[in-house]
């Protein structure tokens, strides 16, 4: 009896292996911080952006890997009167988590409730691009149009971070639209989301999404942690890992690790140009310097640094935008290569001698400047290392600062106690638009020289120009020839120096089925309602 | 730690820690490269003639590291050690001496001070510091900050101290003969106090070695390119597996035998300063 009794064990066990659907299992990975808010409409840090990812339906979906726009609870939709007016179909016979049906309702109360002032929510800010005030009618149960009191361009790609919410709920995070809600909470410990029973979307074969049963979030801020987690099969994801810990990782064969290509991050330097910075003038004057930039830049190997602080997982940068970002990125534009001997010729233009190895300006003052960066980050820690001996190269001496975070913001954005700060830029987002706030000379995020009453430079206004232009104009090639030219002033001005564009990397359990990785955020989760165990045997093996 | 086994432990602990200070000191001499100098193409090498202990992840000489590392950490926290010590002679000499008003004050000082997260108030310090400070300079502020920081223990112990030497026969009978107050503190209670201090100055220089190697690795203290032996042990923080699976290359573990062997040598040589 024995004998029959193993085989006829295995037999169910080997049929749901070669089943065609795999429901079931809890998918388990970390958090880094426990989230701020679990109002969609309020996230702003990535654990409640990544909750309310999971959690929420939105209109219209941007696909992450072809970087198309793709309907959700939206069937149709068109942009008329220049911008300003958006007419959308909603899908039919769809239910929120709770049961209640979905209807025009919704859409108005989300839209209400998303540009109303005193919730201050940083999703609708996105929708208020001048005054007046946006109008949001329901027109029958199925259809809505929304006014714009400015053309609103690219107004689809906003409504992918714009979670619907029921009209008949008080608490937004009770019924949901998306493939999971939130069930079970323990703060500080874990988030668990449960599948949603009435999720609208299902796969080819009629069966409702998402596969997963649950999903367990578990907050663990050590990174050394996660990683241990995961090499144990603890975890089952693992976003943004650094690259010596995925080339750690291959060391130790461990499997489904994925380099995703080049990320839409970017690792860059800047000099500190404001005229009211503690420094001395003489070193203003250099960092005003066009020529005194391009130098550093061209001194700097970007090729080195790939090679050996991101083991050939990054790219050398060529400026503001990633080739990741298919659309926007300028393809005319190169990385800077690197030429001491160019850098020196043009540092003599300005004035600048080398004498007994050490380069000195017009005035006889040594050039020697501080790059002040965050305590804690290896892989700027050992960037600045590198920029330290190249520009030695060149007779230029470089102390590096690191400092906590706090400090570092301190230094940066109110005391500009600094010379030069040597940081990165992570974008969430693929449109210019979500990088005014950058370009805009009067901004208080313009890194080199914020809050400019009027653009203290012809580059700086022209770059004003060009970013109003496009954020106004309805015509894509417009825009994209407008911010096309917007790139090739920041390589010709450098304000900041790129460096590199980090590659997205992950690790990924091989017990995961239907895992569509994308460099862009949220990287493996961005279709987590189609990902599945192989078997629910192995759903808690890596 | 007593009799000929002991006798042996103490001078092969001087000898190993006269070795290693003398490398360091000579580090100039004996280090093969600049310890800055980056071989791109030859990064993380293991050892060869070439780079006797291989190179880091920018390709720098590991043992030439090593030997500036040692000298820095060592001799600097020599500095911080004198510092920390004298610093506590004075306070809490003078708060022993004195007593009443002024004690009470370095009492709740000492407890502030011990008190205090240490760790953000050097975070918060090196924040107001000038960011345009050379290398070398950098490392001493650190130090300074370290032995002036940790002051207040062995204050506590120097007042209590001078406290019991107040108490005792020949200093009633020096004031009975109507001496000075400074002349008693001179030359009756401090040579009673040179063994207390002897043994807190060796037991803090370990303390600050550690101090560094611990702000090296959180990423403050000394900073690049000047090698510490807080910044070499933070290149162990990658091996954290191949240290557990003992799998890690044993070269790499070098700073890690120094630092136990310094530390070891000071505790052996400190244990014998108290017993004496």
């Amino acid at each position: 009896m024995k004998k029959f009794l193993g085989p006829c064990l295995l037999l169910p066990a080997l049929l749901l292996a070669l089943g065609p659907q795999k429901p079931g299992g809890e998918l388990r990975l970390a958090l880094q911080a426990e989230p701020r808010t679990l109002d969609p409409h309020l996230a702003a840090d990535e654990p409640s952006d990544l909750i309310r990812y999971l959690t929420s339906g939105v209109l219209i979906r941007l696909n992450r890997r072809t970087q198309r726009l793709e309907p959700e609870l939206a069937t149709s939709w068109k942009l008329s009167d220049g911008g300003r007016k958006l007419a959308i179909r909603l899908r039919e016979g769809v239910k929120f988590s709770d049961g209640s049906p979905f209807t025009s309702q919704d859409v108005v109360h989300t839209f209400q409730r998303l540009i109303d002032p005193a919730r201050n929510s940083p999703v609708g800010d996105g929708f208020r691009p001048g005054s007046g005030h946006l109008a949001c009618q329901a027109q029958g149960d199925y259809a809505v149009s929304i006014e714009f009191p400015e053309p609103l361009v690219s107004v689809e790609k906003l409504l992918d971070g714009v979670a619907i919410l029921s009209s008949g709920s008080s608490q937004p995070e009770s019924a949901v639209l998306g493939p999971f809600y939130l069930a079970e909470r323990k703060p500080g410990v874990y988030l668990r989301l449960q599948r949603n029973p009435n999720f609208w979307k299902r796969d080819d074969r009629g069966t409702r999404l998402p596969y997963l049963d649950s999903i367990r979030l578990e907050i663990q801020r050590n990174r050394d942690f996660e990683l241990l987690r995961f090499r144990r099969g603890e975890f089952h994801l693992i976003n943004n890992l650094d690259a010596q810990a995925f080339e750690r990782l291959k060391d130790e064969s461990a499997g489904g690790l994925l380099d995703l290509g080049v990320s839409t991050d970017s690792e860059q330097m800047w000099f500190n140009m404001t005229p009211a910075a503690p420094i001395p003038a003489y070193k203003k004057a250099w960092f005003r310097s066009r020529n005194f930039r391009r130098a550093i830049s061209e001194a700097i190997n970007r090729n080195d640094i790939v090679r050996i602080v991101y083991k050939g997982h990054a790219a050398p940068a060529a400026g503001a935008v990633p080739s990741s970002n298919r659309f926007w990125f300028n393809a005319n534009l190169k990385p800077p290569a690197h030429k001491p001997s160019a850098a020196l010729a043009r540092l003599a233009q300005d004035g600048f001698r080398l004498q007994d190895g050490l380069l000195k300006d017009s005035a006889g003052h040594d050039v020697e400047f501080s790059i002040l960066t965050n305590a804690g980050n290896k892989s700027r820690e050992k960037m600045a290392a590198m920029i330290q001996q190249d520009l030695k190269a060149i007779g230029i001496r470089v102390n590096v600062a690191a400092l906590d975070f706090p400090s570092l913001l301190e230094k940066i954005s109110r005391s500009f106690n600094y010379e030069a700060c040597l940081l990165g830029l992570v974008n969430v987002d693929l449109d210019p638009n979500l990088q005014m706030n950058l370009w805009l000379s009067s901004s208080s995020n313009h890194q080199w020289n914020p809050n400019q009453k009027s653009p203290e430079t012809p580059w700086e206004a022209e770059v004003d120009r060009l970013m109003r232009q496009q954020a106004s104009d309805p015509d894509p090639a417009q825009r994209k020839e407008a911010f096309d030219r917007v790139q090739e002033i920041v390589a010709e001005e450098v304000p900041f120096i790129y460096l590199v564009n980090r590659n997205a990397l992950a690790g990924v359990s091989p017990a995961l089925e239907n895992v569509q990785p994308s460099a862009l955020w949220p990287q493996t989760l961005w279709n987590a309602e189609r990902m599945s165990f192989s078997s629910p045997l192995r759903a808690g093996s890596r | 730690m007593t009799g000929g086994f002991g006798r042996i432990l103490r001078m092969l602990s001087a000898t190993v820690l006269g070795a290693i200070v003398a490398a360091g000191l000579l580090a100039d001499l004996i280090a093969p490269w600049p310890y800055e100098r980056q071989f791109r193409e030859f990064t993380n090498a293991p050892p060869s003639s070439q780079f006797p202990l291989g190179t880091d992840d920018l390709g720098r000489d590991r043992f030439s590291r090593l030997l500036h590392g040692t000298r820095i950490s060592l001799l600097l926290a020599v500095v911080a050690a004198v510092l920390a010590t004298a610093a506590a002679a004075i306070i809490g000499g003078l708060a022993g001496y004195y007593g009443g008003r002024w004690d009470r004050v370095v009492t709740d000082g000492t407890d502030l001070m011990l008190s205090l997260p240490w760790l953000f108030v050097l975070l918060t310090v090196r924040a107001m510091l000038p960011l345009d400070v050379a290398p070398a300079a950098s490392v001493a502020i650190t130090f300074a900050l370290l032995g002036l920081l940790d002051w207040a223990g062995p204050a506590r112990i120097v007042r209590t101290g001078v406290r019991e030497t107040l108490d005792s026969a020949f200093v009633l009978a020096a004031r009975s003969r109507g001496l000075a107050r400074p002349r008693i503190l001179l030359y009756h209670v401090l040579p009673h106090l040179v063994p207390v201090l002897t043994a807190q100055f060796w037991i803090s220089i370990p303390i600050f070695i550690l101090a560094e190697a611990n702000l090296g690795m959180l990423g403050l203290g000394v900073t690049e390119p000047l090698p510490s032996w807080g910044g070499l042990l933070r290149e162990l923080e990658s091996q954290s597996t191949a240290i557990l699976s003992l799998s890690v290359p044993l070269w790499l573990l070098a700073p890690v035998g120094v630092l136990l062997a310094v530390v070891g040598c000071f505790q052996i040589l400190s244990t014998t300063e108290v017993t004496s």
